[in-house]
């Protein structure tokens, strides 16, 4: 290892933030990826009975695909379940998202411009939300996925309200 | 003054005889091709009879419609705002707020100069959201200069330093030299190969001007002829690019002015008059092409809030407040537009990356070459073909050494630092970039660690700004040296959430 601090003496890390997302998560994501991946496999394998002749080349793929995205479906959103945590304190929102590459990003409250929660068919469904809080940074919008929906409700009302009594002009 | 009493003004009269000509020139470039084809077709007398009218109707209309239009809009400024209606069919009523206007830009194309006319741009710098600007096109040069001055007009700020307004920069006519040695001479060396086969099918000689070339090149080696075709390709690339630097940045001037704006005065054919309020500035980017960097010269770009949204052609010549010049004046330049007595992108001691980065970058170099070697060499293999096989050792035997020096080279500009109230990163080997941020324009961290950067105790850190680009990032850095730097750079963003051990 060559990164050994200097100067400072103990080696400085991010520490997680404190709250995970809620626990259906883990279904919604899942639930997105076999509905993303069902489309080809169920186009390949309507055609695949219907066109005999081509049928091993067309259910194949179906196949192969099943056996790649199976395996990623469970996988996967357990260790985003583990990775995904975020953390709203009186001077910052702070979250931590990704798996392959895991990214830590922190607004100033003075610095948010607008707070909003979004809900896709999924989402509704499991009862969840995606609070977005944006700043004046054309990319330095933190994303915070698979929240309760009333606590995303929560979460916007506190936020909208401590940027407005935090003094900054936002930029 | 009641708003009432504010006189409506118009554009310019001329604009008629302006969008006429323009339109008359279109039906001519467009025509004469168009009535070769026809009448070679055909017969030359149905052709003429077919296209004549055509444009002259086509001129007709445009002139009658821009009649219309110069009618229908009208403009005026109010104390509080600038109000613009217009539309022929669909009326539109804009008025921008005079406080939140952010730049005012005047450009004339040949043809305008000509009348004495400019096309005003009148902007607010927001990031998102359209109605964000006003064009008036066009009005008088004088209206536009009366505009301008009128709207940037702003009371003095207590930072105003007399000694350091007036001209801080113009037009060497020997930066002509850096212009060739970029990405545009190959580029326009292949664009001119292709726009001759273009203009050659448009007349139906494409064929005609492949065998003609052919026979050129008959008695040639195939080496030798693919080098003939490679040195036209460059001279007139090298020409191309020329011209184009002398087109864009002949006049070239960069003013400070009374009340905290910055003005670049420039262009041969098209003049443009671009102006950058000081408060939007936060921070320059010295950018240094590979070809630039060789010869020791630099070009300085601003870091403003409200450039992001320009059309993806504008983006680069808004921004540039100094072409490629000497690194000398490049730094002069930059500390001047910071109003500093150095230019932080070379006060700064750099602080250089692990190791580790270096092992990376040499892995990405490789791992492109073989993204190149491979498929020649599975297709030489699968299909048997031994040119492939050879093609395929030569690349390796070439690219290897390119992509390890370029490799070691990214590594050693890595580098990071923070010097008064600037965080200065640099990174790039192609394009190498050195930007110095003002750190009061930082508005958010973000940490990214890839696995890969993980197991090397690697992070990349990226420091969110409303300007510029939105984002700018020191790559590689090392975990706990990056994190505490970020914290001294702006304290209390990512401090709360540190711990140690």
């Amino acid at each position: 290892m060559s990164g050994t601090s200097q100067g400072e003496g103990a080696r400085l890390r991010l520490r997680p933030p404190r709250n995970q997302v809620d626990r259906r998560a883990v279904a919604w994501w899942r639930a997105g990826i076999l509905v993303f991946w069902a489309v080809p496999v169920l186009v390949l394998v309507v055609l695949g009975i219907l066109l005999p002749g081509a049928r091993f080349w067309l259910l194949a793929p179906a196949v192969a695909i099943m056996v790649v995205i199976v395996p990623l479906a469970i996988g996967m959103p357990l260790w985003w379940y583990r990775v995904h945590r975020w953390e709203v304190t009186d001077e910052a929102v702070y979250t931590r998202t990704g798996a392959v590459w895991q990214e830590w990003r922190v607004a100033p409250m003075s610095r948010i411009q607008t707070v909003d929660t979004q809900r896709g068919p999924l989402e509704q469904y499991f009862g969840l939300a995606t609070v977005t809080v944006t700043t004046a940074s054309a990319k330095g919008a933190v994303k915070i996925p698979g929240l309760d929906h009333e606590l995303a409700s929560d979460l916007v009302r506190q936020l909208t309200e401590t940027t407005h009594a935090t003094p900054g002009d936002a930029t | 003054m009641t708003t009432s009493e504010v006189a409506w003004q118009r554009l310019d009269r001329r604009t008629v005889i302006v969008n006429t000509l323009n339109a008359a020139g279109v039906c001519v470039v467009a025509g004469v091709p168009t009535g070769i084809g026809v009448g070679g077709a055909t017969s030359p007398r149905l052709a003429l009879a077919i296209i004549v009218p055509a444009a002259l109707l086509i001129v007709g209309v445009v002139a009658l419609a821009d009649h219309l239009r110069w009618h229908k809009t009208r403009y005026r400024v109010l104390t509080d705002r600038v109000e613009l209606h217009k539309g022929i069919l669909v009326r539109s009523r804009r008025s921008l707020s005079r406080e939140r206007i952010r730049s005012v830009d005047l450009t004339a194309n040949l043809l305008l100069r000509f009348f004495g006319l400019v096309t005003v741009k009148i902007g607010t710098g927001e990031q998102t959201g359209t109605g964000t600007s006003l064009a008036l096109y066009p009005v008088s040069k004088a209206e536009g200069e009366r505009l301008r001055t009128e709207l940037l007009d702003r009371t003095p700020s207590g930072t105003g330093d007399g000694r350091r307004n007036g001209v801080l920069a113009a037009i060497d006519l020997g930066w002509v030299r850096f212009a060739p040695m970029s990405f545009v001479t190959p580029t326009l060396g292949v664009a001119a190969f292709g726009a001759v086969l273009q203009v050659a099918e448009w007349f139906g000689l494409q064929e005609g001007v492949i065998t003609w070339t052919i026979d050129r090149m008959r008695d040639l080696p195939l080496v030798a002829a693919i080098l003939v075709l490679v040195v036209i390709g460059m001279v007139v690339g090298v020409i191309g690019a020329t011209g184009l630097f002398v087109e864009m940045w002949w006049q070239y001037r960069l003013e400070r002015e009374p009340g905290g704006t910055l003005r670049v005065r420039r262009g041969l054919l098209t003049s443009r008059s671009i102006s950058l309020e000081e408060r939007r500035l936060r921070g320059v980017e010295l950018v240094e092409p590979l070809g630039n960097r060789l010869v020791g010269a630099a070009r300085v770009d601003a870091v403003a809030t409200g450039l992001a949204k320009q059309k993806e052609s504008e983006k680069t010549d808004h921004k540039t407040l100094l072409p490629s010049a000497p690194r000398h004046v490049a730094d002069r330049v930059a500390a001047e537009v910071l109003r500093e007595d150095v230019s932080p992108t070379s006060a700064v001691r750099l602080r250089p990356h692990p190791v580790a980065a270096r092992g990376r970058r040499i892995r990405w170099g490789l791992a492109c070459v073989a993204a190149v070697v491979a498929p020649l060499l599975v297709l030489g293999w699968l299909l048997s073909v031994e040119v492939l096989l050879h093609l395929a050792w030569i690349c390796a035997v070439v690219l290897v050494p390119v992509a390890v020096v370029l490799a070691i080279d990214a590594y050693r500009n890595l580098g990071h630092g923070l010097t008064g109230d600037y965080l200065v990163a640099r990174s790039g080997t192609v394009r190498r970039g050195t930007v110095a941020l003002q750190r009061r324009g930082v508005i958010g961290w973000t940490a990214r660690q890839s696995i890969f950067q993980r197991r090397k105790g690697l992070l990349t850190l990226t420091a969110t700004t409303a300007a510029g680009t939105g984002a700018y990032s020191v790559h590689d850095v090392g975990e706990s040296d990056g994190l505490a730097f970020a914290e001294s750079a702006v304290p209390d963003l990512f401090g709360p959430f540190l711990e140690r051990g």
